[in-house]
């Protein structure tokens, strides 16, 4: 990223799409070589493997205990192992394993997490939804610490159903671009530990999850609304209840003609036309259900290092309402971040992370 | 035409679950998506599936498919037209 | 300690039956699932033909809110934003996934369908009900093996108690293959006293739940 690669290939994959298509997908074998560390990985679904990689290495880094009472996983995803409804009824892993809840079971079981998990699908926001959700869990006193992961994969199934809706990217995305043309689809897995105390070990501990909301468009399942409407609502709620300047936002940036020019409207009216804003998406593509999470780890990141990233693709501006998007790498110390998400459904999401 | 019209008419009632329209309802000279029908960009998409799906037929621009589907006429004058025999 | 919400309605449709407040307002034995539901939109005169364009999650979900809000003037007593949605159900949107995947299993009829794949998300329903009622608020959609109305509970209750949320629609709506199941209730602050009126705990959600007709 810091050399502004992207992982975005064309992609020419007979078992998943009938003809080429641009996409940022994990290596396959490199992928079972990492999980055969864990554990065999003939045993596990594509969309297992990704979430026990990701999730495996978190938790060896974090002080959190699964089989503590106050633990809570948490799984963020649209489809899961949706790569199994093609032969639902005689996959080798079985009928049931294509079930969400059964995925969050599995791993739960694998991480002997003690809780019930709770899986989030809430289309594209359902990263930043289930770290607000967490969030909320914990400072009403629900839950002492929160294991988020949110996984998804590259199937026939998306690839399909994105095609069908002519959004798909004729090379990698350009978020925010003039020549933006569409999405490009990636797959991929994080994870995020939230706790109510900071651990002294690590150094995330020092970023606080701080106000969020979410909204409704109530106007489209599919197109996102003209005025920004869910997205305007549910960030002026935020800075309503926690006014704080922004320093950075982390747009959806989906490279979308609608998507994009929805975002610069609403952060637009909301005020935030100034403040430096970038789209992950050119690098590894949209993850879906983990799009949320990987993009929160990467704020974090930056929060860190003071290293605010470009949006690569981007290159000249072509949306209606000039925000401020972010070309090139660049230093900037950031001490409130704004995370942004949008999806089907109409729904939208708002969260803030702090610095202290 | 007028065969085709009717046809076209019935396939669009089917494909966008327009379960309380009869053909007669709509006009084939009318706009589908002004008003009208109350049709959406989803409709949209799903008349160029149809137009490819019955008719072997892409759309290949957006531009174009304003054009083609900008009224059950239109639709059926691009059949007319383009259709192999 | 502050002072408890209070579930003002519920509606509940499985079995052939809708069931509203302890009433039995529809019964329709021996149809399909998409004959007994459009029987409901029919049966209450529910004017809105996008109703058919809908996957079978969202057409009960629909019909299940619809009838829960039905004279309840909630667009005129709260704003849009005060309302959330708060659903569950197991299946998530499998149901209309297989629709979905019948549409690609062919490469020489390979039609994916934009209206069929809109579907594939279980939030959709949240959506649709948001478009239906001019709702802006908080919405999500959890998925768990079983209804769970101790979490249901905590996670509306704490979206009240951060003033999230004035009103809230929660519940369960499930459906796969043949199968539906759906009970949604509505929660509140205050209500009118003359209403049949239940405190918003876990046991009143699991009493309701557990309702038969």
């Amino acid at each position: 990223m810091l050399a502004e690669m992207t992982g975005i290939r064309l992609k020419e994959d007979n078992s998943i799409a009938p003809a080429p298509f641009y996409a940022s997908v994990v290596d396959t074998a490199l992928l079972a070589e990492k999980f055969a560390v864990i554990d065999d990985p003939v045993q596990y679904t594509r969309f297992e493997q990704l979430a026990i990689c990701s999730l495996h290495d978190a938790l060896s880094r974090s002080d959190v205990d699964p089989a503590d009472p106050g633990t809570l996983f948490i799984l963020s995803t649209t489809k899961g192992s949706i790569d199994l409804l093609e032969k639902e009824k005689e996959n080798k892993f079985g009928q049931d394993r294509i079930h969400l809840w059964n995925a969050a079971r599995l791993i739960q079981r694998f991480f002997t997490f003690r809780n019930e998990p709770l899986v989030i699908s809430n289309a594209c926001i359902s990263g930043v939804q289930a770290i607000l959700t967490g969030a909320r869990l914990i400072s009403a006193g629900l839950s002492d610490n929160v294991v988020i992961n949110g996984t998804d994969i590259v199937s026939e199934f998306v690839l399909a159903g994105f095609n069908s809706f002519q959004s798909l990217s004729n090379g990698p995305c350009r978020p925010f671009d003039k020549s933006r043309d569409g999405l490009s689809l990636g797959e991929g897995s994080g994870t995020v530990v939230l706790s109510k105390t900071p651990f002294n070990s690590n150094r995330a501990g020092n970023i606080v999850v701080g106000e969020g909301f979410s909204s409704n468009d109530a106007n489209h399942i599919s197109g996102p609304s003209r005025t920004g409407e869910g997205l305007f609502i549910a960030i002026n709620r935020l800075l309503k209840k926690s006014p704080v300047e922004v320093d950075y936002i982390s747009a959806h940036g989906t490279g979308t003609p609608y998507n994009d020019e929805m975002e610069s409207i609403a952060i637009t009216r909301a005020g935030l036309q100034s403040v430096p804003v970038n789209s992950f998406k050119g690098y590894w593509g949209h993850t879906l259900g983990a799009a949320g999470i990987i993009e929160t780890v990467m704020c974090l990141y930056s929060m860190h290092t003071g290293v605010l990233f470009g949006t690569k693709g981007y290159n000249e501006p072509g949306i209606t309402h000039p925000i401020n998007i972010t070309g090139h790498s660049m230093k900037k110390d950031i001490k409130n971040c704004l995370k942004i998400a949008s999806g089907f459904g109409g729904c939208n999401v708002a969260l803030l992370l702090h610095k202290i | 035409m007028e065969q085709l019209i009717q046809k076209l008419k019935e396939e669009i009632i089917e494909a966008l679950n327009l379960s309380e329209m009869k053909p007669a309802d709509i006009d084939e000279k009318a706009p589908l998506f002004v008003d009208g029908l109350g049709l959406d960009s989803i409709d949209a998409l799903e008349l160029t599936v149809l137009l490819e799906k019955k008719y072997g037929l892409k759309i290949n621009t957006a531009e174009e498919g304003k054009k083609i589907l900008h009224s059950v006429n239109s639709m059926a004058e691009f059949i007319t037209a383009n259709k192999k025999s | 300690m502050k002072k408890s919400c209070i579930i003002s309605h519920y509606c509940q449709i499985r079995d052939h039956a809708v069931i509203g407040d302890d009433e039995t307002l529809y019964e329709r034995c021996g149809a399909d699932l998409s004959d007994f539901f459009t029987g409901i939109y029919q049966h209450f005169d529910i004017s809105y033909p996008k109703f058919y364009k809908m996957d079978n999650l969202c057409k009960l979900g629909f019909l299940s809110v619809e009838l829960l809000l039905m004279d309840r003037n909630i667009q005129q007593r709260y704003a849009g934003h005060e309302v959330g949605i708060i659903l569950m159900n197991a299946s998530s949107s499998l149901d209309n996934d297989r629709h979905h995947q019948q549409t690609i299993l062919d490469r020489s009829a390979y039609f994916p369908s934009p209206a069929v794949f809109v579907y594939t998300l279980p939030n959709i329903v949240i959506g649709e009900i948001c478009i239906r009622h001019k709702f802006t608020g908080e919405g999500t959609f959890f998925v768990r093996e079983r209804f769970d109305p101790l979490f249901l509970f905590n996670y509306v209750n704490q979206l009240f108690y951060q003033d999230v949320v004035q009103c809230c629609i929660a519940g369960w709506v499930e459906t796969l293959g043949d199968y539906y199941d759906s009970t949604v209730y509505l929660i509140e602050k205050t209500g009118k006293p003359d209403a049949g009126i239940t405190i918003f705990e876990p046991d009143t959600i699991k009493h309701i739940f557990a309702k038969e007709k």
